[in-house]
């Protein structure tokens, strides 16, 4: 390096290589996406938010709840499953040796004659009841089959998998881009010091909830390490006519340290209430071209 | 100015016209390092206390994270950065600074812009985007400050005299090139009024955090410790061609790296994220073995000096950014991502590594420029050991603690909240260490604050001195301290050259 230009050089192409890379070809290939359709259905996704909870996404980021919170699901593959759903004419007991003469003769499902067989250990014909699940398809396709061909009905689903997915309620599937095509700015958070939110909409609809969620989380999740955000909501004296916004504390016995004094009620200011309405509006729920799962029965 | 006079520039004239220009870069830093380390306390109180600023939006987790994140990268980092490239280029041209009042005005600029910047995150202005929370205003004032120092500094470094650069010219050089280009182009696109649409956001985010916190801190701290080692050690840089070698892998490797390996995008952008991280292993490395060999052997008397704090600066250069090269590696990726190990990554890149090297050289640097003693030498020993003691005491246990909390989140059985208690515990370790950290960035502010009083209370002597001189006997002109033709014959040091 004898010269300021040769340095000047090497920076340029090193930095400017990664500028194509990581800014111009993504400008390119994202930023010109439109919504996608659902799988199976015509409706389109993401859905554009309205009124308050398009607002809702500025007090979220006005207050750094991304500094706590991710709104992304991860999954680490997907999984094909099989489940009975109507056993038709069939015993439980005369099924399972049904199903337990299939594993043992025909060829393809031999392989998976121990997963299946694990599966309904002590199944008593509770319905429905999942017999396998895992990667291969062959399985679901040719079990499914067979056992319609008997009379059972069967239902064959595609599952996202990956601990995300395995806590109930986080989400049905992964987050690809397309979701966050309206949200500016993207709020993706890098820590997850609280719950995953990108499906707080589905898990708790309810706008009250979120309100008195955000007044005193302690109310809800007694041990909850999330602050109070007070700050969005006032303490007013019950006037002539109480006020309809008023939050609706769970009705206790005695007073506690939530309840507002007698006389007052606690009203969420107009931020609040946007962003209960943006909370609501998170939803990882349908099925799509990138990220597909069976939402709905499709029994044979 | 003739050729004999020029070569005959003492290093006491190039000192004095830095004076004013790195008192400004560097008091603002040392000022903003202590409010940074305060509100980073203040922010991780919640966790001790989730309630406590329940009814006081400033201070709440979300405002006062980022503000403190801010601070230590913008407020501290850069113009302690700035201002250090500044006297290096100087002392390495052998020429005083050039336009040495742009600096003052842009230092000036940039410091009313980390106010603003400041005060609009916690005020709930932020912009939304990791590390670049600051809105509009506020940035365009850093933009435009830091374009006015580059320029001073680059015509400082057309100065010299011998045409062949040093190993430090290209480090921080490109660090100019590095910071006006990724932090423009980030502002441009995502603080406008019309950004992307969707995740692209995200990426470009990415793109600059990585940019900033690896990259940039990498070239500046680097490209300090290569002219200071040599010099302290006694011995010259441990071969100029390796450093070479270790500055082109850095700039073509690491600049790949920071897409996060779970990112909802298109899978080929974490996978290039990926291989650059591991292909950013071979300049982490090779940087670090050249000035490992460089200060080999020298006896130095270190206890708690200027080599203390930038040995142990090299030494989280390699740990800190080992570590943030694990978190793109996929496998880890699924332990360490959305746990506390990131941000105590971050926390050892910015304060471990980059703080500690800038640490050393301010303390280095300072009593030259100032030609007068550091006034509490004691304190900037001791400095050094809180900075030592509470960096590995603040991100360790965030480390730990991230693995943890990393391990519970993977398993669907185990509750949330149990993951977050996990981690829980190790705060409060980890809020201690930060607590000794700001103690030590205590010690530099109130040298730097009472060096500054020191000058002035000087400056305003001799101001008197020449009027009372000039009412009494009419004469005019008396050299003030710095001046040119106060130039004394000491040449404190020689430039150790390869
Ligand atoms: C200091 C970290 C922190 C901040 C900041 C924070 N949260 Fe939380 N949040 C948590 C924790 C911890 C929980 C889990 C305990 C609970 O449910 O209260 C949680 C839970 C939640 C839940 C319920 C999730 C569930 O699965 O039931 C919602 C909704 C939520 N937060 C919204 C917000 C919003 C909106 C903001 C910004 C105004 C915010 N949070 C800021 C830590 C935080």
């Amino acid at each position: 390096m004898k010269t300021g230009f040769c340095v000047f050089l090497a920076a340029f192409v090193a930095l400017g290589a990664s500028w194509f890379g990581f800014v111009y070809g993504p400008l390119k290939q994202l930023g010109v996406a439109t919504e996608t359709k659902v799988l199976q259905s015509d409706d389109k996704w993401p859905v554009q938010r309205t009124g308050d909870a398009t607002l809702g996404l500025q007090v979220y980021r006005a207050n750094g709840c991304a500094a706590c919170h991710t709104e992304q699901i991860r999954q680490t593959g997907a999984a094909n499953e099989l489940s009975l759903m109507n056993l038709g004419v069939h015993q439980a007991t005369d099924l399972k040796d049904f199903i337990a003469s299939l594993l043992g003769t025909v060829p393809e499902l031999m392989n998976f004659s121990n997963a299946v067989a694990g599966n309904l250990a002590g199944w008593k014909g509770e319905l429905p009841k999942l017999i396998y699940s895992g990667a291969d398809d062959t399985v679901v396709l040719l079990l499914g089959d067979k056992l319609k061909a008997v009379g059972v009905k069967t239902e064959a689903r595609v599952v996202a998998t990956g601990a995300d997915i395995a806590r109930m309620g986080w989400g049905v599937r992964q987050s690809v881009a397309v979701d966050y095509l309206y949200d500016s700015p993207v709020q993706l958070g890098n820590l997850r010091a609280g719950p995953d939110l990108a499906n707080i909409g589905v898990r708790s609809p309810d706008l009250n909830w979120q309100l008195q969620h955000l007044y005193a989380p302690k109310s809800i999740t007694p041990n909850s390490t999330m602050p109070a955000f007070r700050y969005l909501f006032t303490v007013k004296k019950i006037g002539a006519i109480p006020s309809p916004d008023a939050l609706k504390l769970p009705l206790t016995q005695q007073p506690n340290e939530f309840t507002p004094p007698p006389g007052y009620e606690i009203v969420p200011t107009a931020e609040a209430k946007q962003l209960a309405a943006y909370l609501v509006s998170l939803k990882n729920n349908a099925p799509l071209y990138e990220a597909p799962f069976t939402p709905i029965t499709a029994a044979k | 100015m003739n050729s004999a006079e020029n070569n005959s520039v003492c290093s006491n004239e190039i000192d004095a016209s830095c004076r004013v220009p790195l008192l400004a870069l560097f008091g603002g830093a040392a000022l903003w390092l202590v409010l940074g380390l305060a509100l980073g306390i203040a922010a991780m109180l919640s966790f001790h206390k989730p309630d406590m600023f329940a009814d006081c939006p400033f201070l709440s987790f979300g405002h006062a994270q980022a503000a403190a994140n801010d601070l230590l990268l913008y407020g501290f980092a850069i113009p302690a950065a700035l201002g250090v490239t500044l006297w290096i280029f100087a002392r390495l041209s052998q020429s005083p600074l050039a336009l040495p009042i742009v600096p003052v005005v842009a230092a000036n600029l940039w410091h009313v812009g980390v106010l603003v910047g400041t005060v609009s995150i916690l005020l709930g202005f932020s912009t939304g985007h990791p590390w670049l929370e600051y809105p509009r205003g506020a940035s365009v004032l850093l933009f435009a400050a830091f374009m006015l120092i580059a320029v001073s500094a680059v015509t400082t470094m057309g100065f010299r005299l011998n045409r062949e650069l040093y190993p430090s010219h290209w480090f921080l050089f490109a660090a100019l090139l590095w910071f006006v280009w990724s932090y423009g182009t980030a502002n441009l696109f995502l603080v406008c009024n019309h950004p992307p649409r969707g995740v692209v956001q995200a990426v470009i985010g990415w793109w600059l955090t990585n940019n900033l916190i690896f990259v940039w801190l990498a070239l500046a701290g680097v490209g300090i410790a290569f002219y200071f080692l040599p010099k302290i050690a006694g011995k010259p840089l441990a071969s100029s061609g390796y450093a070479l070698f270790g500055f082109l892998t850095l700039v073509f490797f690491g600049t790949w790296v920071g897409i996060p390996q779970s990112a909802p995008v298109p899978a080929w952008l974490p996978t290039v994220s990926a291989f650059g991280a591991l292909l950013s292993v071979i300049p982490v490395f090779a940087l670090g073995i050249i000035a490992r060999k460089t200060v080999w052997g020298a006896k130095v008397p270190c206890f708690g000096g200027p080599f203390c704090f930038i040995r142990f600066g090299m030494l989280s250069f390699i740990a800190a950014n080992l570590f943030y090269i694990s978190e793109f590696c996929p496998r880890a990726s699924r332990v360490l991502d959305f746990t506390w190990f990131n941000a105590g990554v971050t926390q050892w890149q910015l304060l471990g590594f980059a703080g500690m090297i800038l640490c050393g050289a301010i303390y280095e640097i300072l009593p030259r420029v100032m030609d007068r003693e550091l006034p509490f030498a004691k304190l900037a020993k001791l400095n050094f050991f809180l900075f030592a003691g509470g960096t590995l005491l603040f991100v360790i246990p965030l480390l730990i603690g991230g693995v943890e909390q990393g391990m519970k989140l993977r398993d669907a059985n185990i509750p949330f909240a149990d993951a977050s208690a996990v981690a829980l515990k190790f705060l409060r370790i980890s809020t201690t260490g930060q607590l000794l950290v700001l103690l030590g960035a205590l010690c530099l502010l109130l040298n730097i604050f009472v060096m500054t009083l020191q000058w002035k209370l000087g400056l305003l002597k001799t101001v008197v001195g020449v009027v009372k001189d000039s009412l009494v006997e009419g004469s005019a002109y008396r050299p003030l301290p710095g001046d040119k033709s106060a130039c004394a014959t000491l040449q404190r040091d020689e430039e150790v050259k390869p």
